[in-house]
């Protein structure tokens, strides 16, 4: 059963988090993140010409990498990272040393709770991380770990201890992450409402990832990460984050990870353009049709006992089922294969590698 | 966008909230008594004690207005009465505003001795054991005691959604202050379509100011119908007693603004406090069943809810239909003592740990297309893989198969396939 609440502070992480974040303009939001930020190190994925300099806030502690660093540290593998698509983002998951990650957009300000307070993202993005998911069988009353809250009549006690926490996905007030063809019907719609709830999504159950505000531990699940072939010379995008997330929903439900969703909220405040958008996505919107059953489909064998396995796996599935969909999943298969050895380069074994102790499936 | 509010649309939505007060509606202009009837039409209040007022104005258009639209009241709520206190007074008046221009059914508990005392003014039927013993006869094995006794609404209910709310729970308030209408957001649950098959983020996307988001598949934004709104509890909530004696002090405050689908293939505890169901479609599946040996008087020394949801729920993942978790909250009452209740068998709790498994693994064979046949295969299920387990599974399974007997010769015309 639960804890009782206890009001302890929540660790820092300090020196175990590193946050992401991809540009090609600006880092100015950076200051409205100061008082939560400032301790952490930054790195930061400059997309787009590399000749440009992006200006850093002074006082942050931070490592840039451009196209330039990114060819030059991965040589050949570097045709895995997208350019001119925030996709390149993933760049910065895989060179990081640390445990957990946080990333972010750079048009994503602090918000602001019920009761007027600034909501510190980050810390919310660490507690969901540091409290056990529940994946296996839906809690009314949502995250039983919260104060005020526990696990409702009827939960089996066999369940409580609940399973570790891969990834936090946090929510958006202001603009909502429409695709374009909603983005087009409503142009005005805001979201203002503040559900107050975390929760874990069930095992078995596709969801849509969103990257703008998302902490996962690196640990954990850090090589189903990629954000795949996107933007420039590709002929989708804006499905970066959702690729991941279903891949790395598959994984964490074949190893037993669990994975939340809900706070913390963070200020949303630029709409993107959404012509330019319905062209990126337009491929993409029928695709998904075949992509769901495909990943709703896959099931990866009892000896996948590490991320990096599953990863392949499921790229040798997708190559064997997509490519009749378009020759462009044949490429993505490649690239996710490219990935991992990339990951592996950066990551040797010797350091922590991506292995669950129980790994098997319940 | 919201237009800046001012006193008149202010004062008709007050009316509105307060139909049940109100006597006579002549005095009011023209204009406004349309305006009226249409916010009374939209928010659902259309009662026959309300339509009758407007009729007794004898104004025109109220009348061309009637005609022109197709009026059907068909909500039930059913109110099982507690076995400690047979005075609903209290409860039925804090309820009024919200519950008086439904038709009512109220069961009285078996066990329970004394009169029922029901202040006026309310349209409803109460059913005690002689009329129970009468319209089912002796032979089932269905107990209609305890919280059990409520299932008999379900089955003399003509209607087409049916409301259950524990009499120990009041309207609760929403996090602006105002008085929840449960029974207005479960029928909106009813109402509007279920989305199972994918998580939104952002939870229910047909609620005003949310959608789909990005990613979320074209083919999948029609939904299915929902047949099962399971709303929450302010308060005490729904802990078992380990828990309860665990954290005495803890009440549960937190309003959490969002209605969401239970993704298929996934169960939860399905919770009989503060449920709405749709009675055509899965009737049948709510059911009286499972009675733990040592059935006590408080929730939590009894099962048959989460037993009866685990069927609902399996039924409706194999009928394509959805349920719903969230809104609305009801206020629940502080009562009984949880230290006490340790001191029975944790009956409920040990069976948990064989249930769910077993429920988890269940497949229905597409064959099963009504509820009723849907009930019949897990109490064939039930029978085969719990019975030797604990007698009381293969009790449960009799009694579900003497339930949908029971549904299909008391229980009116039999449920349609999922629609």
């Amino acid at each position: 059963m639960a804890q009782p609440s206890t009001i302890s502070p929540v660790p820092l992480l300090r020196d175990e988090l590193d946050i992401v974040i991809p540009t090609i303009r600006n880092l100015d939001f950076l200051e409205m993140w100061r008082p939560f930020f400032q301790p952490y190190h930054l790195i930061i994925v400059q997309d787009g010409d590399p000749s440009k300099t992006i200006k850093v806030p002074e006082g942050f502690d931070y490592e840039l990498y451009n196209r330039n660093d990114i060819n030059r540290i991965l040589g050949p593998k570097s045709s895995c990272i997208s350019f001119k698509d925030s996709a390149c983002r993933c760049f910065g998951y895989m060179v990081s040393k640390k445990k957990y990650i946080y990333t972010i957009d750079d048009d994503c300000f602090v918000a602001k709770d019920p009761s007027g307070k600034d909501i510190n993202a980050l810390e919310q993005h660490i507690k969901n991380l540091l409290s056990p998911s529940t994946p296996f069988f839906f809690n009314t009353l949502y995250d039983p770990y919260r104060n005020g809250a526990d696990f409702v009549r009827g939960y089996p006690f066999s369940l409580r201890e609940g399973a570790p926490t891969a990834v936090s996905h946090g929510l958006w007030l202001n603009i909502p992450d429409y695709d374009a063809p909603t983005q087009l019907v409503k142009p005005l719609e805001r979201n203002t409402r503040y559900v107050d709830a975390i929760m874990t999504i069930p095992k078995g159950t596709l969801f849509p990832m969103c990257g703008m505000n998302l902490a996962f531990n690196r640990e954990l699940i850090g090589p189903a990460m990629y954000f795949g072939l996107m933007g420039d010379g590709q002929p989708i995008g804006r499905y970066d984050d959702m690729w991941a997330g279903w891949c790395t929903k598959v994984i964490c439900d074949h190893l037993g990870l669990g994975v939340k969703t809900g706070l913390p909220y963070i200020w949303h405040s630029k709409a993107s353009n959404p012509f330019v958008n319905l062209k990126k996505e337009y491929k993409g919107i029928y695709w998904q049709e075949e992509l769901i059953p495909f990943f709703q489909s896959v099931t990866l064998p009892k000896d996948c006992t590490t991320v990096q396995q599953c990863y392949i796996e499921i790229s040798k599935q997708v190559k064997a089922k997509l490519s009749k969909v378009d020759d462009y999943f044949s490429k993505l298969a490649d690239a996710m294969v490219t990935w991992i050895e990339a990951w592996d380069e950066l990551n040797p074994s010797g350091a922590k590698s991506a292995e669950v102790p129980n790994g098997a499936s319940k | 966008m919201r237009t800046p509010s001012c006193l008149l649309p202010l004062t008709l939505d007050s009316a509105v909230l307060n139909l049940s007060n109100i006597t006579d509606l002549s005095p009011l202009p023209d204009h406004i008594l349309i305006e009226l009837f249409l916010r009374t039409l939209r928010a659902g209040k259309l009662t026959e004690r309300v339509l009758k007022l407007f009729i007794a104005t004898g104004k025109d258009e109220v009348f061309s207005l009637i005609q022109e639209l197709n009026i059907q009241v068909t909500v039930n709520p059913v109110l099982p009465t507690r076995t400690l206190n047979s005075d609903l007074t209290s409860f039925m008046n804090a309820w009024r505003p919200i519950f008086s221009r439904f038709h009512l059914i109220i069961v009285k508990d078996l066990d329970l001795k004394e009169e029922i005392k029901i202040p006026e003014g309310f349209n409803l039927d109460v059913y005690e054991k002689p009329d129970i013993d009468r319209l089912v006869g002796t032979s089932t094995s269905i107990i209609f005691s305890g919280y059990a006794c409520r299932y008999f609404g379900y089955l003399v209910s003509r209607k087409k959604y049916i409301i259950s709310v524990d009499d120990d729970c009041l309207p609760a308030k929403d996090n602006k202050g105002f008085l929840v209408d449960a029974v207005s957001q479960h029928i909106t649950n009813l109402t509007t379509p279920a989305t199972p098959f994918f998580f939104n983020t952002l939870y229910d996307p047909f609620t005003e100011g949310a959608d789909f988001v990005r990613g979320y598949p074209f083919s999948l934004r029609s939904g299915v119908t929902c047949v099962l709104s399971c709303g929450l509890w302010h308060n005490l909530a729904d802990y078992d007693a380990p828990t309860q004696a665990l954290k005495p002090e803890e009440r549960n405050s937190r309003y959490v603004d969002a209605v969401l689908t239970v993704p298929a293939r996934t169960l939860m505890p399905i919770s009989g406090i503060n449920i709405a169901f749709n009675r055509d479609v899965v009737g049948p599946a709510l059911l009286p069943c499972l009675r733990l040996a040592a059935e006590g008087k408080f929730r939590w020394e009894t099962m048959e809810d989460i037993w009866s949801g685990m069927c609902v729920k399996v039924i409706c993942d194999h009928l394509r239909l959805g349920v719903k978790t969230g809104l609305p909250y009801v206020w629940r009452n502080d009562r009984g003592d949880a230290i006490a209740s340790l001191r029975k068998e944790w009956e409920g709790v040990k069976m948990m740990e064989e249930v769910v498994p077993f429920f988890q693994s269940l497949r229905l064979p597409q064959e099963a297309t009504t509820a009723e046949d849907c009930v019949v295969e897990v109490a064939n299920a039930v029978k085969e893989k719990l019975g030797s387990k604990d007698p009381v599974f293969a009790r449960t399974a009799k009694a579900m198969l003497d339930w949908v007997k029971l549904w299909k010769s008391v229980g009116g015309c039999s449920s349609s396939p999922g629609a």
